[in-house]
C-alpha cells in the first residue's frame, strides 16, 4: 500500500519549466479525481434510465429519471414543495430548540454538580433506553396527532444526545485549565464562563449535531405516521397514489435538507471553535 | 452546585455509594408516588390515563395471556435477522472502503450522499418494491443497521496505524495474514462502536417498520393495538419492553465487546464513534 511512492520522475530536477506532458498528466489527475466519484451515480442513473425506457419494470414501480426530475421541477415551480419544506423545517426548528435547550440545561446541571447528577442520572438513563419511536403511541394518546405531538417527539429525539454530550463535555474540560484558573484566582463566574463552558463546546457540538440529525430523522418518521402536510406527508401521499416520481423527488429533498442542516451546524461549530489550537480542535472533534 | 466544578474531595467509599444510590432512587420514587396519589385521589380519569397498578396488572394479564412473549420474540427475530444482514453488508463495504483507496474514491462519495437521506424516507419506496410484509421490514431494519457499521468499519480499517503496516511490510505478510494479524484486530474497537450504534438503529427501525408496514405480531404492533383500544396500560407495558430490550441488547453488545477486546491494553483510547 505504501511502497512505490518514489518513482524516478520526482527526482529529475533539471527540467524546471514543467514539460507539457507533465501538465497534461496533472490535468488528467484532476479530471480523474473529479470523475471517479461520479462513475457510480452515473452508472446507476444510466441503468435506471435504461430500465425505464425498455420497460423492464413497470413505471408504477420505477418511473424514469426524467419523470422524477420533471416532477421535482414542477413541485418547485408551483411552490407546493416549498410549502411542505417550510412546514417540516418549522417543526424541526421548534422541536430541536426545545429539546436542545432542555438537553443543554440538563447536561450542564449534571456536569457541573455531582449531586444533581446523582439525583437525575438513573432516571435519565432509564428514560433514554426507550427509542424515540417507543414513545409515539403514548404521545399520541396524551397529545393527539396535532402539532404538539411532532414538536414533542422531535424534542425527545434531540434531548438525549445533547444531554449526554454536554455532560461529558463539561467533565472532559482538562483539569489543568481549571487548576490554572484557580491559580489565577478566577471567580466562580469567570471559571464557568471563561473556562468550563468554552472547554465543553467541542463535545457539546458533537451532541447538537447528532441531536439535529436525530431530530430530522424523527420528523420524517412522525410525518410518515401522522401528518397532513410536510415532507413526510408528501412521501406517504405519493406512495398512496402510487406516484413514485413524487416519492423519489421527496427523498431527494429529504437528503438535501439533511445535508444542509448538518453542514450548517458544522459551520457554526467551526466558528465557535476558532479559539482552539488546531491539534486540540482535532482531538475535540474526535472525542 | 456547592462544589462548583469538581474539586478533589476525600473519597468516602461506603457512605458515598449508599448516598448516591439513595439520591438516584429518590426521584423515580417521588414521581411514582405522585402518579399513584393522583390516580387514587381521582385527579384524572383512570379510564383514559392508567394508574400504576393498572399498568402492573396489565403487564401480568398480557403476559399470562401470551400477548407479550410471542410479539417480543417475533420483534426480536425480525430485529436480529435484519441486524445480521445489515451488519454483514456493512462490514464488507466498510472493509472495502477502508482498505482500498480506489474503492473509497469510487464509492465513498455516493455512499455519503445516500446516507444524507433520513433512513425512514426510504420506507415508502421499500414498501412499493418489497411489499408490506416481513421481507420489507427486514430489509428496512438491515438498512438501518447498515450505515453505522459501514462508517465505523471504514474508519477503523483506514486508521490502522502506518507503523504497524510497515512492520507487516518488513515481515512480508501475505494479504490474508495482514488482515488476520493486523487489520481485523486493529479495527475491532471502531467496528464495535459501529455495532453498538447499529443495535440502537435496528431496534428503532424494528419499531418503525412495525408501525408503518403491515400489522404482524410485534412490540410496535402491541403498542399500536393498545393505542387504538385506548388502553394506556398496555401501551405503557410496551414502552417498558421497548426500553428493556434496547438496554439488554446494548448490555449484551458491551459484554461481547469486553470479551473480544480483552487482549487490548486498556490505555488505548477508543476511536471516535462516528454516526
Amino acid at each position: 500500500m505504501l511502497e512505490a511512492e518514489l518513482p524516478l520522475q520526482s527526482i529529475d530536477l533539471r527540467s524546471r519549466p514543467l514539460p507539457v506532458s507533465r501538465r497534461l498528466r496533472e490535468l488528467r489527475t484532476v479530471l480523474v479525481h473529479i470523475s471517479v466519484p461520479l462513475l457510480v451515480p452515473c452508472a446507476i442513473l444510466g441503468l435506471w434510465a435504461l430500465a425505464a425506457h425498455n420497460a423492464w419494470v413497470a413505471p408504477q414501480i420505477l418511473p424514469a429519471p426524467e419523470v422524477v426530475a420533471a416532477t421535482l421541477l414542477e413541485q418547485l415551480r408551483s411552490g407546493e414543495l416549498l410549502g411542505h419544506v417550510l412546514i417540516s423545517l418549522g417543526r424541526v426548528a421548534g422541536g430541536f430548540v426545545l429539546g436542545g435547550m432542555i438537553g443543554l440545561a440538563l447536561g450542564a446541571a449534571m456536569g457541573l454538580s455531582r449531586r444533581v447528577e446523582h439525583y437525575l442520572s438513573p432516571l435519565f438513563t432509564a428514560f433514554s433506553q426507550v427509542p424515540v419511536l417507543g414513545w409515539v403511541p403514548l404521545a399520541m394518546m396524551l397529545l393527539g396527532i396535532g402539532e404538539s405531538l411532532k414538536v414533542v417527539l422531535i424534542a425527545l429525539a434531540a434531548l438525549v444526545p445533547v444531554t449526554i454530550n454536554t455532560l461529558h463535555g463539561i467533565r472532559a474540560v482538562p483539569r489543568a485549565y481549571v487548576e490554572l484558573a484557580e491559580t489565577l484566582r478566577f471567580s466562580r463566574r469567570q471559571l464557568l464562563f471563561r473556562v468550563v463552558l468554552p472547554g465543553a463546546v467541542p463535545a457539546t457540538f458533537v451532541g447538537l449535531r447528532y441531536g439535529l440529525s436525530q431530530a430530522w430523522l424523527s420528523l420524517v418518521t412522525v410525518e410518515l405516521l401522522a401528518s397532513s402536510e410536510g415532507l413526510g406527508f408528501l412521501l406517504v401521499w405519493g406512495r398512496q397514489l402510487f406516484q413514485l416520481d413524487l416519492v423519489l423527488s421527496a427523498i431527494v429533498v429529504v437528503g438535501l435538507i439533511g445535508l444542509a442542516l448538518d453542514q450548517g451546524i458544522a459551520r457554526i461549530e467551526a466558528r465557535l471553535l476558532r479559539w482552539q489550537p488546531t491539534a486540540a480542535a482535532a482531538a475535540g472533534r474526535r472525542a | 452546585m456547592s462544589g462548583g466544578v469538581q474539586l478533589a474531595r476525600a473519597p468516602q467509599p461506603w457512605s458515598g455509594a449508599l448516598r448516591q444510590t439513595g439520591r438516584g432512587v429518590l426521584l423515580p420514587v417521588v414521581l411514582l408516588a405522585i402518579w399513584f396519589g393522583c390516580a387514587r385521589l381521582g385527579l384524572f380519569n383512570t379510564r383514559l390515563i392508567s394508574s400504576p397498578e393498572q399498568v402492573f396488572s396489565a403487564a401480568v394479564r398480557e403476559y399470562r395471556g401470551g400477548a407479550i412473549v410471542t410479539p417480543l420474540l417475533s420483534s426480536l427475530a425480525r430485529n436480529l435477522v435484519g441486524l445480521a444482514i445489515g451488519t454483514a453488508f456493512g462490514l464488507l463495504l466498510g472493509a472495502l472502503l477502508g482498505a482500498s483507496h480506489a474503492a473509497a474514491r469510487l464509492l465513498g462519495p455516493s455512499f455519503n450522499a445516500a446516507r444524507q437521506v433520513a433512513v425512514f424516507a426510504w420506507l415508502p419506496l421499500i414498501s412499493v418494491w418489497l411489499g408490506v410484509g416481513e421481507p420489507a421490514k427486514i430489509a428496512f431494519i438491515a438498512l438501518c443497521a447498515f450505515y453505522p457499521v459501514v462508517i465505523n468499519t471504514w474508519d477503523g480499517v483506514r486508521s490502522v496505524s502506518h507503523t504497524l503496516h510497515e512492520v507487516a511490510d518488513v515481515y512480508a505478510l501475505s494479504r490474508f495474514q495482514r488482515w488476520r494479524a493486523l487489520i481485523v484486530p486493529g479495527s475491532m474497537p471502531a467496528v464495535f462502536a459501529g455495532l453498538r450504534l447499529a443495535l440502537i438503529y435496528a431496534w428503532l427501525g424494528t419499531l418503525g417498520a412495525e408501525y408503518l408496514l403491515a400489522a404482524a405480531p410485534g412490540i410496535g404492533n402491541l403498542m399500536t393495538e393498545g393505542r387504538e383500544a385506548l388502553a394506556m396500560d398496555k401501551v405503557l407495558v410496551g414502552v417498558a419492553i421497548a426500553g428493556g430490550v434496547g438496554a439488554l441488547l446494548a448490555a449484551g453488545a458491551a459484554r461481547l465487546e469486553r470479551r473480544v477486546l480483552r487482549w487490548r491494553p486498556s490505555n488505548i483510547v477508543n476511536p471516535k464513534e462516528a454516526t
